[in-house]
C-alpha cells in the first residue's frame, strides 16, 4: 500500500523535468530544429488566420447574393439556399424526405455493419433482403403510394453513395472470382482472368465509363435500352472488380499452399476448400486494403459527372451556375463539397486503421 | 457419369466451356454491333484516321492545324498526355519525397503539418481539386486586356502565362543528336571513373571530364553555325495574346492537380519505405559519426528504395491514367481529342479502341521499365 502511494509521486518528480526537456529538444533541440518550428508555427498561424477570416470574420451570414458580392469572406446564405439542391439534385422537391430517409438508413446501416462483432451471414441477409430493397423503394417509389421517380431525376449525395457502395457490393464477389481465376491451375481460365484484370487495370476509369455510355448501346439488340445510370454502375463494378481481384490475389498468395493441400487431402472439393479454408484466411488479411480501395472508389465516382450523371460534385457545380448566384459563391461550393468528401473519406480511413489494429492483435 | 469424376477430363471440360462462352459472347456482340452500325449508317474501319481532322487544338507541341489528319490530331493529344503526366510525375515525386521525409521528422510540428498535407490531398477527389485549381487561376489573375507585365514580354493573365520563346529556324535535330551523344559519352566516362575510384580508393577528376564531354558536342554544333534561332515575343491582341510560348491555365491546373495528388501518395510510400529500414541501420550510421541528414541520404534511402519501387510504379501508372481527367477542364489530352473526333465522325468504337489500346500499351511499357529498374536496385542474392 505504501509503495503504491510513494511510487506515483516519485515518478512524477522524475518524469516531469524529463518531459519538459523532451518537449524542448523536440521543438528547439538544435538551431535547425528551432528554425523549422518557427517556420511551421508561422505557417500554421497564417493558415488559421486566413481560414478564420474567410469562414467567420469576413463572412456574410444573412442577406442575399448582393451582400455576398460585396464581401471578401464566405457566403453562408448560398449554402443555406442551395443545400437541398446540392444534396438531392433534381429529385422532386416535396419528395426529398425520401432520399434523406434513404441516406440516413444507409449511413445507419453502415455504422452498425462497421462493428466486427456483428459480421456474419445474418448481416449479409439483412442487407440483401431488408435494407437494399427498402432503399430502392424509397428512391424509386411506384409502390405503397409513393410517387414514381425515374432514375434520371436521381442525384446528389445519395447517387454518389449508391454508385460506390452498390458498385463495391457487386464488385467484391466478381473480384474474388477473378482472383480465383487468376490463381487457377487451368491455363485457359487463368489466361482469361489475367487478360480481363490487366485490360481493365491498364486503362483509365474514364475510358470505361465512355465505353459504357457510348459503346454499350451498340452491343444491345434492337429495342433493348439500358438505363444510363445502370450502365455507369456496371462500368464501375467492372473497374472495381479488377482492382479487388489484385488485392485478393495478394491475400491468396499469403495463405501457405499447405492449407489448400491439407483441405484437398481431407477429401474436400475445390470450392469447399476455397470457401471454408483459403478465402477466410486470405480475405481477413486484405480487409484494411479493401477499405482503402473503397475510399478511392468513393472519390472516383465523381468521374461520372464527365458522362453527364448528376452525382454530388455535379449538383454542387450546377448550383454554382445558378443565375442568382453565378460567380459569387464558387469557392464556397467547392469547399463545401471538399469538406463532405473529406469527412466521409477520413472516417473510412480511420476505420481502416482501426481494422488493421483489430486484426493485428487477434493474431497474437 | 464415370468420366465426369475424372479430374483430368473435368479440367479440359471446364476450360472448353469457359472459352466457348467467351467466344459466343464476343460473336454475339460483334453481330449485334455490326447490324446496329449498318442500320444507323455509320462507317466502320480505320479509314477515318487519314482524313482531315477539321478540329482546332488549343495546345500542341508539334506543328498542327485543322487541315491535318485525324491520326496527327490523336498524336498531338498523346504528346500532351505524356507531357503533363511526365512533368507531374517528376515534380510530384520531388515534393512527395520531401513531404515523406518531413513526416518522419523528430519535430512534431513539422510531422503533423505534413500529415495534414497528405490527408487533405488524399481525402478529397482529384476531380474536385482540378475544378478548384482551375477556378482559382481564373479568379486570381486578371483578364487578358489587363494582363500583368512581369518583365518586358512576360504577360500573366487568366488565359495563362505568355513569354518570349526561342524558335528554331534550323539545326534542331543536329543539336538534339549532339546532346544525346554528349550524354552518352558523359555516362561512359562516369562509369569508368567510378570503377577506377572503387579499385584505387582515390578520388579522380572523372566528373570534370564527364561534364566537359556533356557540353562539348552541343557547343561544337553551335560554333559551326549550323543553328539559327529567332525570338518570338507574345503580342497583345484585343482578346488574346498571340505568339511566344504560352502556358495555359488548363495545363497548369491539371499539372498542379496531378502533381499534388501524386506527391501525397509518394509521401506515404516513402514514409513506409523509410520505416521498413531497420533501426539498427540508423544506429550503426550514427555510431560511425554520420549526421542525420547524411545517414538518411547515404544509408537509409538507398535501402528504402527497394521497398518503395513497386508501389511507386503503381502511382506512376495512376498519374498517367488520371491525366485523362483533363477532359473535365478542357485540356486537350488523348481522351479529349479522341472524344472530339468521336463526336465528329461518329466512329465511337474505333476511337475508343484506339485510345484504350494506347493507354494499355503505355501502361505495360511503364510497368516493364519500372520492373527493370526494380530488378536493378533489388537485393542481389549471392
Amino acid at each position: 500500500m505504501s509503495d503504491t502511494q510513494i511510487l506515483p509521486a516519485a515518478m512524477n518528480a522524475v518524469a516531469r523535468p524529463a518531459r519538459r526537456s523532451e518537449w524542448r529538444s523536440a521543438y528547439f533541440g538544435t538551431p535547425g530544429n528551432a528554425f523549422v518550428t518557427l517556420v511551421c508555427g508561422a505557417l500554421i498561424l497564417l493558415l488559421a488566420k486566413l481560414a478564420l477570416g474567410w469562414l467567420f470574420l469576413n463572412a456574410v451570414f444573412d442577406g442575399g447574393a448582393d451582400a455576398c458580392k460585396q464581401s471578401t469572406g464566405a457566403c453562408w446564405p448560398f449554402l443555406a439556399d442551395k443545400l437541398r439542391y446540392m444534396l438531392f439534385g433534381f429529385y422532386p422537391f416535396e419528395e426529398q424526405w425520401r432520399p434523406l430517409a434513404a441516406l440516413c438508413l444507409f449511413l445507419g446501416g453502415c455504422c452498425v455493419s462497421m462493428i466486427p462483432r456483428v459480421w456474419g451471414r445474418g448481416l449479409l441477409i439483412a442487407w440483401a433482403i431488408v435494407i437494399l430493397p427498402v432503399l430502392y423503394v424509397l428512391m424509386a417509389g411506384g409502390v405503397f403510394g409513393l410517387t414514381e421517380v425515374p432514375t434520371s431525376k436521381w442525384g446528389g449525395l445519395p447517387l454518389s453513395f449508391m454508385l460506390s457502395f452498390v458498385g463495391l457490393a457487386f464488385a467484391l464477389p466478381l473480384g474474388i472470382g477473378l482472383a480465383l481465376a487468376r490463381a487457377s491451375h487451368l491455363p485457359a481460365i487463368r489466361v482469361l482472368g489475367v487478360g480481363l484484370i490487366e485490360l481493365v487495370r491498364g486503362v483509365p476509369l474514364i475510358s470505361i465509363l465512355f465505353m459504357a455510355a457510348v459503346m454499350l448501346p451498340l452491343f444491345m439488340p434492337d429495342g433493348v435500352t439500358i438505363d444510363k445510370l445502370l450502365r455507369a454502375q456496371v462500368a464501375i463494378i467492372l473497374f472495381a472488380a479488377a482492382y479487388i481481384a489484385e488485392i485478393v490475389r495478394g491475400g491468396l498468395q499469403d495463405v501457405p499452399s499447405g492449407q489448400f493441400e491439407a483441405g484437398r487431402a481431407l477429401g474436400l472439393h475445390y470450392w469447399q476448400v476455397m470457401s471454408k479454408i483459403v478465402l477466410p484466411q486470405a480475405l481477413k488479411k486484405v480487409i484494411p486494403a479493401l477499405v482503402g480501395l473503397f475510399i478511392a472508389f468513393f472519390q472516383d465516382t465523381t468521374l461520372v459527372t464527365i458522362i453527364g450523371l448528376l452525382d454530388f460534385l455535379d449538383t454542387v457545380r450546377t448550383a454554382l451556375r445558378d443565375p442568382d448566384w453565378q460567380g459569387i459563391a464558387v469557392l464556397e461550393g467547392y469547399v463545401f463539397a471538399a469538406a463532405v468528401y473529406f469527412v466521409f473519406s477520413a472516417l473510412m480511413g480511420g476505420y481502416s486503421r482501426f481494422l488493421e489494429r483489430h486484426f493485428n492483435t487477434s493474431h497474437r | 457419369m464415370l468420366f465426369l469424376n475424372d479430374t483430368r477430363f473435368r479440367a479440359v471440360f471446364y476450360q472448353f466451356i469457359a472459352i466457348s462462352l467467351v467466344l459466343l459472347a464476343a460473336w454475339a456482340m460483334y453481330a449485334t454491333a455490326s447490324a446496329n452500325l449498318a442500320k444507323q449508317d455509320i462507317a466502320t474501319g480505320f479509314d477515318f484516321l487519314s482524313r482531315q481532322a477539321g478540329i482546332a487544338i488549343s495546345e500542341s507541341s508539334i506543328a498542327y492545324g485543322p487541315t491535318d489528319t485525324v491520326a496527327r490530331a490523336i498524336l498531338v493529344g498523346l504528346i500532351n498526355t505524356i507531357k503533363v503526366s511526365f512533368l507531374a510525375a517528376l515534380f510530384g515525386t520531388i515534393i512527395g519525397v520531401l513531404v515523406g521525409i518531413g513526416r518522419m521528422s523528430t519535430n512534431p510540428l513539422l510531422s503533423r503539418l505534413m500529415l495534414a498535407y497528405v490527408e487533405v490531398l488524399r481525402n478529397v477527389p482529384l476531380l474536385l481539386y482540378l475544378f478548384l485549381w482551375y477556378f482559382l487561376i481564373i479568379l486570381v489573375f486578371p483578364p487578358v486586356r489587363q494582363a500583368i507585365q512581369l518583365f518586358p514580354g512576360f504577360f500573366l493573365s487568366n488565359s495563362g502565362l505568355a513569354m518570349p520563346a526561342l524558335e528554331w529556324q534550323s539545326g534542331f535535330c543536329l543539336t538534339l543528336a549532339a546532346l544525346v551523344l554528349g550524354i552518352a559519352a558523359a555516362l561512359v566516362v562516369r562509369a569508368v571513373s567510378q570503377r577506377r575510384r572503387i579499385q584505387s580508393g582515390k578520388a579522380n577528376a572523372g566528373w570534370i571530364a564527364a561534364l566537359v564531354l556533356l557540353v562539348l558536342p552541343v557547343l561544337a554544333v553551335w560554333a559551326s553555325g549550323a543553328v539559327s534561332l529567332s525570338w518570338s515575343a507574345p503580342e497583345a491582341g484585343r482578346f488574346r495574346l498571340t505568339g511566344g510560348l504560352q502556358i495555359r491555365p488548363e495545363f497548369v491546373a491539371l499539372l498542379v492537380g496531378l502533381m499534388l495528388n501524386l506527391s501525397a501518395s509518394v509521401a506515404e510510400i516513402v514514409r513506409a519505405g523509410i520505416q521498413a529500414v531497420s533501426k539498427g541501420q540508423w544506429e550503426a550510421a550514427q555510431a560511425l559519426g554520420l549526421p542525420r541528414s547524411r545517414t538518411l541520404r547515404l544509408v537509409v534511402l538507398p535501402q528504402a528504395l527497394r521497398v518503395i519501387i513497386p508501389p511507386l510504379t503503381n502511382t506512376y501508372l495512376t498519374v498517367f491514367k488520371n491525366s485523362s481527367l483533363a477532359i473535365a477542364i478542357g485540356y486537350p489530352d488523348l481522351v479529349m481529342v479522341s472524344n472530339t473526333i468521336m463526336n465528329q465522325t461518329g466512329q465511337a468504337m474505333e476511337t475508343i479502341t484506339i485510345f484504350m489500346g494506347i493507354y494499355l500499351g503505355l501502361s505495360v511499357a511503364i510497368s516493364l521499365f519500372m520492373n527493370w529498374y526494380n530488378a536493378r536496385v533489388a537485393l542481389k542474392a549471392r
